[in-house]
C-alpha cells in the first residue's frame, strides 16, 4: 500500500487566551486518510474535532496556534511549517473545506457564481469567462436545477441545503484530493441532510475524493464511513472500522456514546446517560481525561494516563481496560455522580 | 379510560381533552413594497388536534413547518389570526388581564436555546423565583425555599440559587429553564426543542429528567422536534406538520410502524441510522420546501411526492384530514379510505386510482417488521 495521503502526527493546537489559562484543545492527536477514503471523526462539542480541521487547513489564528513538534504531512510535505505561499496553493486547491454553517462561508456581496469561478480563476488561472463556466458546470454537478440562473443569485436567495451544495461546487471545483467537511448537515433539515449526504458519496466515488467527515451524529458516520475515530478531552480516544464501532466499542465513552442514544425503532423507557460533561479544555483531568464520567474507573485511572492500546486490526482505544479486561465486570457509579446529583 | 400501548402512565384519553385547538391559523403579511401587493404568509394554516391531561403530543416536521409558530400561538406569545384554543374548558382566546396571566401560570414553555432564554443579570434564584413572586403563589421567604427545592428536582444543587447562567453548561441551564417552568406549578409544557441544542450525552440526561417530571407531577407536554428518535422515545402521539397543516396524526406506535402520509415515510426515511450493517432503499425527496408565501395548490406536498398514485387530483384537491385507522388520521387522497371517492378524483384530473403504499424498505427494519405484522 502506498503512503496515506495525508498524516497528522501528535498534533496540539493550544490558545492562549490574555490571562487565562491556556486552552490544550487539540492535545496529541494522530491519525491518517488513504488516497479516497472517507474517515469520519465523532465527539461533542469541545472534544477538539473542528480545532482539528482548521489545525489541517492553518486556519489557526491567534491566539491560538499549532505547537511545535505537530505534524501534518500531505503530499510529502509538512504543512505545519510549510510557508504562506505555498499553503495558499494547497488550501483550495488540493484540500477543500466544507462548513457547517453555509451561510456564514459565503460572501453576501457577491453571487454564488462569482464566488466559485473565484477558486478556478485563483488556482487554475482560468480567464473570466471560462471560469464562470466552470462554476455552472460545477453547480450542475450538485444537482441544482437551472444552474446558469443560479449561479447569478446571491447566498440569501438560496435555500440551506443549495447554499450546501454551492459550498460542495466551490470545493470540487479543482478537483481536490482531499475535503473536510466540518458538521455539513447539522445545520440542515433531515429531508435535505439526506441529498447532501448522498451528493457528497456521489462526489466521493466519482472522483475518488477522501473525505474526513466530521460530526456529531453516529448516524451520519454510520451511513458515510468506513473507519471512525472518536475524540474525548481533545484526544483520539478509539479509532476502527465503522461496523467493529458499532458492535464492539471498547472505549467506554464509544460505548456511552452509542448507548445515550435514542434511536427510531428503539422503545426503551429510560436513556442510558454518560454523567456530568465534558470538562473545559483548560482543566483536563490527570489520568484518563473521561474518568470522571466512566463507570469503570479505578485507582489507575486517576495517576496514569492511557496511551493507546491496540485492541485488535486497526482497532485503537485509550483505555487501561485494554490491559486490565477484568475490571469491565465490576462498573460502578461514576465519580460525577457520585459527587454531585448534577447528573442523575 | 384508556392508556396507551407502550406507558402505563394514566392518561386521560375518554374525557374532555386539556387542551383543544380548533382551526388555528396564524397569517404573517409582508410588508407592502411598491407597486407590489403584501404577500400573506400563512404559517399555521387551519390546524386542529387535542391533548388529553398527562400525555406528550409531539409536533414534528422541518424548519418552517409552523410547529413553533403552534406553539406560541396555544400560550398566546403569538396572537393568532384565528381559529379556537380551549385550555381546561377555557377560552384562551377571550382571556384578558388576570385571566390571562393565570391561564399562562397553568401553561409554562421551555425554549430551545438554553443560552438566550435566561436573564444573564439574574441569578438562577431570582430567574426560578420570579413566576412564583408574580404569581402570588408564594412569600419571598417560601419562594427561596421552594427555589432550592426545584433546583434539586431538576437535578442540580440548592446552592446554585446564587449563581449566574452563564456559569453553566448547556445541559444545565435546560434544567434551569425546567426549574423555571416547574415552579408555577403547571399542568401544561410546551417544550420548544428542548435537546436539539444539546449534545448527544446530555440530550439524554434532559430527556429522562422530562419523562421522570411528567411521571412524578402528571405533566402534559407538548413536545415540539424535528429529530425523529427523540420523538419516537417520549411520544405518546405524533403530529407531523408540513407548510402549516398537520398532515399525519397517530398514536407514536402507529406513525412510526406504518406512516401513511408520503411525507411522514420521507421523513422516517431520511433520518440516518446509526447502524452500519443496514441497508435500505432511501427515499430522497427531490427539492426543497416550497415557500409558504407561494403553496402549492391541492396537497401542499403534491410537487415533492413520490406516492405512485400521485396524479392531477392531488394538485387540485386539498386532502383533508381523516381518520383511517382508529386514532390515525391522514390528509391523503391517495391513501385508502377516503371521502375524496374516486369520482370526485376522476372530475379533478385524476388518473390513479387511490392505492394503500407502504414503502417498507425504504423505512428502518424495526418498522419493517412490525408494518409487515399489522
Amino acid at each position: 500500500m502506498s503512503a496515506p495521503l495525508l498524516t497528522v502526527k501528535d498534533l496540539r493546537t493550544y490558545f492562549y487566551p490574555g490571562g487565562g489559562k491556556v486552552a490544550r484543545s487539540v492535545d496529541g492527536v494522530s491519525f491518517h486518510i488513504n488516497e479516497g477514503e472517507t474517515v469520519g471523526i465523532v465527539g461533542e462539542s469541545g472534544c477538539g474535532k473542528s480545532v482539528t480541521a482548521l489545525s489541517i487547513m492553518r486556519l489557526i489564528r491567534a491566539p491560538g496556534r499549532v505547537e511545535a513538534g505537530s505534524k501534518i504531512e500531505f503530499d510529502g510535505k509538512d504543512l505545519v511549517t510549510l510557508d504562506d505561499d505555498s499553503m495558499r496553493r494547497i488550501r483550495g486547491n488540493r484540500i477543500a473545506m466544507i462548513f457547517q454553517e453555509p451561510m456564514s462561508a459565503l460572501n453576501p456581496v457577491f453571487s454564488v457564481g462569482d464566488q466559485i469561478a473565484e477558486v478556478a480563476r485563483i488556482h487554475a488561472g482560468a480567464s473570466r469567462r471560462d471560469a464562470w463556466k466552470k462554476a455552472v458546470e460545477m453547480l450542475a454537478l450538485t444537482g441544482i436545477p437551472a444552474p446558469d440562473q443560479r449561479a447569478k443569485q446571491y447566498p440569501h436567495q438560496l435555500s440551506g441545503g443549495m447554499r450546501q451544495r454551492v459550498l460542495i461546487a466551490m470545493a470540487l471545483v479543482m478537483n481536490p484530493a482531499l475535503i473536510i467537511a466540518d458538521e455539513p448537515t447539522t445545520a440542515l433539515d433531515v429531508t435535505i441532510q439526506a441529498q447532501i449526504l448522498e451528493l457528497l458519496r456521489d462526489v466521493q466515488q466519482k472522483f475518488g475524493t477522501a473525505v474526513l467527515l466530521i460530526t456529531h451524529d453516529l448516524g451520519v458516520i454510520a451511513e458515510m464511513t468506513k473507519r471512525v475515530i472518536v475524540m474525548y478531552g481533545g484526544e483520539v480516544v478509539e479509532e476502527t472500522s465503522t461496523p467493529d464501532l458499532f458492535t464492539s466499542a471498547h472505549h467506554p465513552y464509544s460505548e456511552g456514546l452509542l448507548h445515550a442514544m435514542p434511536r427510531v425503532g428503539d422503545k426503551r423507557e429510560r436513556l442510558n446517560v454518560i454523567p456530568g460533561t465534558v470538562p473545559p479544555p483548560t482543566a483536563w483531568p490527570s489520568g484518563c481525561r473521561f474518568r470522571d464520567r466512566c463507570k469503570y474507573s479505578w485507582e489507575r485511572t486517576e495517576h496514569e494516563h492511557p496511551p493507546l492500546y491496540e485492541i485488535g486490526p486497526g482497532h485503537v482505544s485509550r483505555c487501561h481496560l485494554a490491559d486490565e479486561p477484568e475490571r469491565r465486570k465490576d462498573p460502578h457509579k461514576p465519580l460525577v455522580a457520585r459527587r454531585s446529583i448534577d447528573a442523575s | 379510560m384508556t392508556t396507551s400501548a407502550r406507558e402505563p402512565r394514566k392518561t386521560a384519553r375518554d374525557g374532555e381533552p386539556l387542551l383543544s385547538v380548533r382551526n388555528l391559523t396564524k397569517a404573517f403579511a409582508s410588508r407592502k413594497r411598491l407597486f407590489r401587493k403584501a404577500e400573506v404568509v400563512y404559517a399555521v394554516n387551519d390546524v386542529s388536534f387535542d391533548v388529553h391531561d398527562g400525555e406528550t403530543l409531539a409536533i414534528v416536521g422541518e424548519s418552517g413547518c409552523g410547529k413553533t409558530t403552534t406553539g406560541r400561538s396555544i400560550l398566546r406569545l403569538i396572537e393568532p389570526t384565528s381559529g379556537e384554543i380551549k385550555f381546561a374548558g377555557q377560552d384562551v382566546a377571550a382571556l384578558k388581564g388576570s385571566a390571562l396571566r393565570k391561564m399562562r401560570r397553568e401553561m409554562q414553555i421551555i425554549f430551545q436555546d438554553p443560552f438566550s432564554s435566561l436573564n444573564p443579570r439574574m441569578t438562577v434564584g431570582a430567574i426560578i423565583r420570579e413566576g412564583m413572586l408574580i404569581h402570588g403563589l408564594a412569600t419571598r421567604a417560601e419562594a427561596e425555599k421552594r427555589a432550592g427545592d426545584l433546583l434539586e428536582e431538576v437535578g442540580l444543587r440548592a446552592e446554585y440559587a446564587s449563581r449566574y447562567p452563564h456559569e453553566f453548561s448547556g445541559g444545565q441551564r435546560q434544567r434551569i429553564g425546567v426549574a423555571r417552568a416547574l415552579s408555577v406549578q403547571p399542568r401544561l409544557i410546551i417544550c420548544d426543542e428542548p435537546v436539539s441544542a444539546l449534545d448527544v450525552s446530555v440530550q439524554a440526561q434532559v430527556i429522562n429528567l422530562l419523562q421522570d417530571l411528567q411521571r412524578d407531577r402528571n405533566l402534559t407536554y407538548i413536545f415540539i422536534a424535528h429529530d425523529l428518535s427523540v420523538v419516537e422515545h417520549i411520544a405518546d402521539r405524533v403530529a407531523v406538520m408540513y407548510l402549516g397543516k398537520i398532515v399525519e396524526l397517530a398514536e407514536s406506535e402507529a406513525l412510526f410502524s406504518q406512516p401513511l402520509m408520503p411525507y411522514t415515510q420521507a421523513l422516517l426515511s431520511a433520518a440516518p441510522v446509526p447502524d452500519p450493517a443496514r441497508t435500505r432503499d432511501r427515499i430522497v425527496l427531490q427539492g426543497d420546501v416550497p415557500s409558504p408565501a407561494n403553496l402549492p395548490t391541492g396537497c401542499v406536498f403534491h410537487p415533492r411526492c413520490h406516492h405512485p398514485a400521485r396524479d392531477e387530483a392531488c394538485a387540485k384537491i386539498v386532502p383533508p384530514l381523516e381518520e383511517k385507522e382508529t386514532g390515525h388520521f391522514v390528509a391523503c387522497i391517495k391513501q385508502p379510505p377516503t371521502m375524496v371517492d374516486w369520482a370526485q378524483q376522476q372530475s379533478a384530473g385524476g388518473t390513479k386510482p387511490p392505492e394503500r403504499y407502504l414503502p417498507l424498505a425504504a423505512l428502518s427494519p424495526s418498522h419493517r417488521s412490525e408494518g409487515v405484522q399489522s
